[in-house]
C-alpha cells in the first residue's frame, strides 16, 4: 500500500531512478572537469556563478512545458500529433522566450554580481554565452520533450512519470556540454 | 531538479479550469474553449514563468558565488568539480522522494510528527541508505574520473569528501522535508504545490554549501 512502504521497499524502488540520474550527473561532472571547461572557467569570469543558475532554469523551463504538455494530453486539448496547433505552438513558443530571457537575465545578473563585488567581467561575452547555450538547450530540450511525450503517450506511457528524470538528466547534460559550446563559439568569435 | 518549480501554477490552473465545469453544457463548452485558449497563451505563459525564473535565478547565484569562491581549488582537483553536478541532482532527487513520500502520507493519514512514526522512519532510513550507496559510488567515481582528468587528490580524501557532505545532504533532506510539509499544512497550503519546489531548490543550493563546507576541512 502507498505509504506503508518499508525503508527496504522505498530503497529498492528508488535506486534505479537515482542510479540513472547519478550515471547522468557523473557524465555532466566529466564535461565540467574536462580540461578545455577548466581553461574556460580559468578564462570566463563568471562562468561558476552562471553555473548553477542556468541548470536550474533549464529545469524550470522545461520542466514546465512538458508538464503543461502532458496536462494538455490527459484533458483532451492537444492530440499527441507533429501538427500546428495552436496550443502546442504557444506552449513552445511560450518555453522558447522563456529559456532566452531567463539565460540572457542569468548573463546579467551575473555580470551586475561580478562587478558589486569589483571582480572584472565581460557583458558581451557572458551574454554571447548564454544566448548560444540557451539556444541550443531550448532546441534540443523542445525537440526530445515532444517526441517523448508524444511517442510515449501513443504508447501508453503516463508522460507524468517520464518528464522529470528525462528535463534533469538531459537538461544538466546537455546544458554544461552547451554551455561549453558556448565559451567555444563567443572565444572564436570575439 | 527544478522541473516542480512551476508545478503550483499549473496545477491550480487547472483546478480552476474544472470547478468551471459545473454550469450548462452549453455554457461550459464556450467558457471553457476560452478559458483553456487563455491557459495555453504564450503572453499568460511567459507572464506566470518569468517572474518565477528570474527569482529563482538570482537564488541560484548564492551556490554560485560559492563556486566562484572555490575556483582555483576546484580548477585544479577536477575530481571536486566532478562532484558539483551530482551532489545537486541527487539532492533534488532525493528531496523530491521525500516530499512526495510524505505528502501522500499526510492524506492517507499515517503521517505524524514522531520519531517513533514507523513511516516516518521508513523514509529517513530510505533516504540515508540512498544516500550512503549513492556517494560512496560517486566518490570512487569521482576518483577515477579526476585521475583521468590529470587530477591529483587521493582515493581516501575524494571517499571522504562525497561520503560526508552526501550525508550531510541526507539529513538535511530529510528536516527540510518534514519541516515544509508541517509548515504548509499548518498554514493551509496544499503541500503538494508547495514543498516540492522550495525542498528542491533549498537542497540544490545547500547542497554546494555543505560540499564546499566539507571540501574546505578535508581538501
Amino acid at each position: 500500500m502507498p505509504g506503508h512502504d518499508t525503508a527496504r521497499d522505498v530503497y529498492r524502488q528508488a535506486l534505479p531512478v537515482i542510479l540513472v540520474s547519478l550515471v547522468a550527473g557523473l557524465f555532466s561532472g566529466t564535461i565540467l572537469g574536462s580540461e578545455t571547461m577548466r581553461a574556460g572557467i580559468s578564462e570566463v569570469p563568471g562562468l561558476l556563478l552562471l553555473l548553477p543558475a542556468f541548470l536550474a532554469t533549464r529545469g524550470g523551463v522545461y520542466g514546465s512545458l512538458g508538464a503543461r504538455l502532458s496536462t494538455g494530453l490527459h484533458q483532451g486539448l492537444i492530440e499527441p500529433r507533429f501538427r500546428l496547433d495552436r496550443r502546442l505552438t504557444n506552449a513552445i513558443l511560450a518555453s522558447f522566450i522563456n529559456g532566452m530571457t531567463v539565460s540572457v537575465f542569468i548573463a546579467v545578473i551575473t555580470f551586475l554580481w561580478l562587478r558589486l563585488f569589483g571582480n572584472p567581467g565581460n557583458l558581451l561575452e557572458l551574454v554571447g554565452i548564454m544566448v548560444v547555450a540557451g539556444l541550443l538547450s531550448a532546441v534540443l530540450m523542445i525537440s526530445v520533450l515532444i517526441a517523448v511525450i508524444f511517442v510515449g503517450y501513443r504508447r501508453g506511457l503516463d508522460p507524468d512519470n517520464v518528464i522529470g528524470p528525462v528535463v534533469t538528466t538531459l537538461g544538466d547534460v546537455f546544458g554544461i556540454l552547451f554551455l561549453l559550446v558556448g565559451i567555444y563559439v563567443v572565444g572564436a568569435v570575439l | 531538479m527544478s522541473s516542480s518549480g512551476s508545478g503550483g501554477e499549473r496545477a491550480g490552473g487547472s483546478g480552476s479550469e474544472r470547478a468551471g465545469g459545473s454550469e450548462s453544457a452549453a455554457d461550459r463548452e464556450s467558457t471553457a474553449d476560452r478559458e483553456y485558449v487563455d491557459e495555453w497563451s504564450v503572453r499568460r505563459i511567459v507572464r506566470t514563468m518569468i517572474p518565477l525564473l528570474a527569482a529563482l535565478s538570482v537564488l541560484q547565484l548564492v551556490s554560485g558565488s560559492v563556486l566562484e569562491t572555490y575556483q582555483e581549488v576546484l580548477v585544479s582537483n577536477p575530481a571536486l568539480l566532478v562532484l558539483v553536478p551530482v551532489q545537486i541532482g541527487t539532492a533534488g532527487n532525493l528531496a523530491s522522494i521525500t516530499c512526495s513520500r510524505l505528502t501522500t502520507q499526510l492524506y492517507l493519514g499515517t503521517y505524524e510528527l514522531d520519531p517513533s512514526n514507523p513511516d516516518l522512519r521508513a523514509n529517513a532510513g530510505a533516504v540515508f541508505a540512498l544516500a550512503g550507496t549513492v556517494f560512496g559510488i560517486v566518490g570512487v567515481a569521482a576518483w577515477v574520473i579526476g585521475v583521468a582528468l590529470g587530477g591529483t587528490l587521493g582515493l581516501g580524501r575524494v571517499l571522504l569528501v562525497s561520503l560526508v557532505s552526501g550525508m550531510l545532504l541526507a539529513v538535511l533532506v530529510v528536516v527540510t522535508s518534514v519541516a515544509a510539509v508541517e509548515v504548509s499544512y499548518r498554514m493551509g497550503f496544499n503541500p503538494d504545490d508547495t514543498t516540492i519546489p522550495v525542498v528542491t531548490n533549498v537542497c540544490d543550493i545547500a547542497g554546494v554549501l555543505i560540499l564546499f563546507a566539507v571540501v574546505s576541512v578535508v581538501v
